[in-house]
């Protein structure tokens, strides 16, 4: 069970900034995700992480030790693959047992042939024997030890990579995108079994994922990483309902969140689509955009005009697609209740409250609002 | 009309075929029939393929005779085999490290690695063999196998293959703490046993066969690999005696001919996955 605190972190590939001075500090028993779209440097900085990727510039330390130029086996850090990475030539057992066979055996003991006579080898092998059955009853694929990884399925493989992360007892574990080769059905029950594994290891996990919907389920932070930055890191509902920055806001949440052309106008008020809406700023007046999650689009009533272009039918929900009138703006509003679907090119009016709209200035940071009080909204909307 | 076509271009395809590999074939069979006749029919002036009196057991006897066939055949394995273990401890590790491993200047000593493929073993014979004076080490086994431990193919070769090898599983194995020689041995060796079995035929076969290196630096006898023990024999031993010439041949290519039909679906194996990958 470990620290992990990373500082100023940079990477670069030959010119190319992958990593731009990260920091980030993991606590103790946390089970923390990285998450950002394709080529963002998670990877990379779970490596750097790992150890298996020197970093440019900047600290790693575990425990409050500096990790730098220490090698990835002496991090005491597993690590699961996306690729899962089973040595194809030894069975399920042996592949679990490797790290252990690393560790405990001295290099005679680990010789082929002559190695196995050796009488302190046997004993050792014995309580290898014995951890690696520990762990196979845990993750229950005792009965598929004796098999060869290309005789496992997707699934089995996973376990047996799981299985060869937990087997050492490492102070963390970095998982690199581990369930993206599963199929989808298998992959929301591996989240879960991978949530409870967290809770009754107890340890310290890292999690790197392009999926937003794992992030969300598992961990107790989401750090979402955007071109080599991190963005925003906190917990899930604090990244869902808070995002610091528009890119956070478009990368977390499925559907994505709904953004209008706003504008702050002399005096602070806002306006989306150039409907003035209840709500002030302090920032400068200009462009800005306002987000809204689909779920907190109203339809039936309110101060936006459009029309149904598509429908998505999800069978417990469902998602309307709205092009908005006079404006090639679309938005996505969910309806809980499917058997409502309003038919194709139906014109609709919709609104959205106050305390929903999320306000990002020309940059995409995230801007401050005020509600109005309702009367003195009706009073400056007569104006 | 239609059947007729369809049956008539296999045909012709086959006895194309067959008409090449009666050609590569027909210096190989010749061989088999020579060695089954006695000294007459040899140098009769008919020409038939099947010997009217079987003869290869008298021959085989008067090559066994004549020669120590058992040692030139013991040398043979002594070369080859030595060859080939020395040829992977050193194309391995260096193959792994012109795959994987990112240092200053790889791809160019792995470009000068391609250069060295370019250059025939006749044109460094000279300079090998004034070295190989130098160190004294002319006519024995270390001349006839040290100038071949470092294989150019070799690394070539393994290094293609360990390419195809996902990055992924080498860093499984330092997370797991294994060293990089010990990636090598433990890791790479067991997922290339096809490219290597390949390799091994191609580096076997080359060394057995190899005819210009040993008549060079060889003197002694009791050190000859077999196809120069095979044209000694046809110079002193049986004189003009073809038929147990040609049966001491037999036995000579006989062990490359078993181990390629034990190894040839790996051999296969092994060139396709190279070939593909």
């Amino acid at each position: 069970m470990a620290t992990i605190e990373l500082s100023a972190i940079r990477k670069s590939f030959d010119g190319t900034e992958i990593l731009r001075g990260v920091d980030l500090r993991i606590e103790n028993g946390e089970f923390i995700s990285l998450v950002g779209p394709s080529g963002c440097g998670k990877s990379t900085l779970l490596r750097v992480i790992a150890g298996l990727e020197p970093q440019s510039a900047g600290e790693v330390s575990i425990d409050g030790i500096a990790a730098d130029g220490i090698r990835p086996s002496a991090r005491n850090l597993a690590m699961v693959f996306q690729s899962y990475a089973l040595y194809p030539h030894l069975s399920a057992f042996d592949n679990i047992a490797v790290p252990l066979r690393m560790r405990r055996l001295s290099a005679i003991e680990r010789l082929p042939l002559v190695g196995a006579l050796l009488p302190s080898r046997r004993r050792k092998e014995r309580g290898i024997r014995d951890d690696v059955a520990k762990v196979a009853e845990q993750l229950e694929i005792a009965h598929l030890l004796g098999r060869k990884p290309a005789q496992l399925s997707g699934g089995q493989r996973q376990r047996i990579a799981v299985g060869r992360a937990i087997v050492r007892q490492p102070v963390a574990f970095l998982f690199d995108e581990p369930l993206s080769n599963l199929d989808a059905k298998l992959r929301v029950h591996m989240r879960a079994e991978l949530a409870q594994l967290h809770r009754r290891l107890n340890a310290t996990f890292v999690y790197v994922t392009h999926d937003q919907a794992e992030a969300m389920t598992m961990s107790s932070r989401i750090a979402v990483m955007i071109d080599g930055e991190l963005v925003q890191v906190g917990t899930p509902t604090d990244i869902y309902d808070n995002p610091r920055d528009i890119r956070v806001a478009e990368f977390v949440g499925s559907p994505k969140i709904n953004v209008l052309p706003g504008r702050i106008r002399e005096g602070g008020r806002i306006e989306a689509l150039g409907v003035a809406l209840r709500l002030t700023s302090s920032a400068a007046p200009g462009a800005c955009r306002i987000g809204v999650r689909p779920e907190r689009i109203e339809l039936g009533s309110g101060p936006f005009a459009g029309h149904v272009v598509h429908a998505e039918n999800m069978g417990s929900e469902a998602f309307l697609h709205l092009g908005v009138n006079g404006s090639d703006v679309r938005l996505v509003a969910r309806i809980d209740d499917p058997r409502r679907l309003p038919p194709i090119a139906t014109p609709v009016s919709f609104g959205f409250a106050m305390d929903a709209v999320r306000a990002f200035n020309a940059e995409g940071k995230r801007i401050e609002v005020e509600i109005e009080h309702a009367e003195r909204v009706r009073e400056r909307a007569i104006v | 009309m239609n059947t007729l076509r369809t049956m008539l271009w296999p045909a012709v395809r086959h006895i194309l075929l067959i008409a090449g590999a009666l050609v590569l074939l027909a210096p190989f069979i010749w061989m088999i029939s020579t060695a089954s006749k006695p000294p007459e029919e040899v140098f009769s002036s008919e020409l038939h393929l099947i010997p009217h009196h079987f003869a290869l057991w008298d021959n085989l006897k008067i090559a066994f005779a004549k020669a120590n066939l058992w040692r030139f055949l013991l040398n043979g394995v002594i070369v080859t085999v030595s060859i080939f273990v020395l040829q992977v401890l050193i194309s391995l590790p260096a193959a792994y490290a012109l795959a994987k491993l990112r240092f200053l200047g790889r791809d160019t000593l792995f470009a000068l690695v391609l250069f060295g493929i370019l250059i025939p073993p006749q044109a460094t014979a000279i300079p090998v063999f004034l070295l190989l004076h130098k160190l004294g080490l002319l006519d024995s086994y270390a001349a006839l196998v040290l100038p071949f431990t470092i294989s150019v193919f070799g690394i070539f070769l393994m290094r293609q293959f360990f390419k195809s090898v996902p990055d992924d599983l080498v860093d499984a194995a330092r997370m797991d703490g294994i060293s990089e020689f010990g990636i090598v041995w433990r890791v790479m060796l067991p997922a290339a046993i096809p490219a290597v079995t390949a390799f091994g035929i191609f580096s076997v076969v080359a060394h057995w066969n190899d005819y210009f290196w040993p008549l060079i630096v060889l003197n002694s006898e009791q050190l000859r690999t077999p196809p120069l023990a095979v044209a000694h024999f046809r110079n002193n031993e049986a004189g003009t005696n073809y038929g147990p010439l040609m049966a001491a041949a037999m036995v000579i290519i006989a062990p490359l001919l078993i181990a390629f039909l034990l190894a040839q679906r790996r051999f296969i194996e092994g060139i396709t996955l190279t070939g593909i990958k």
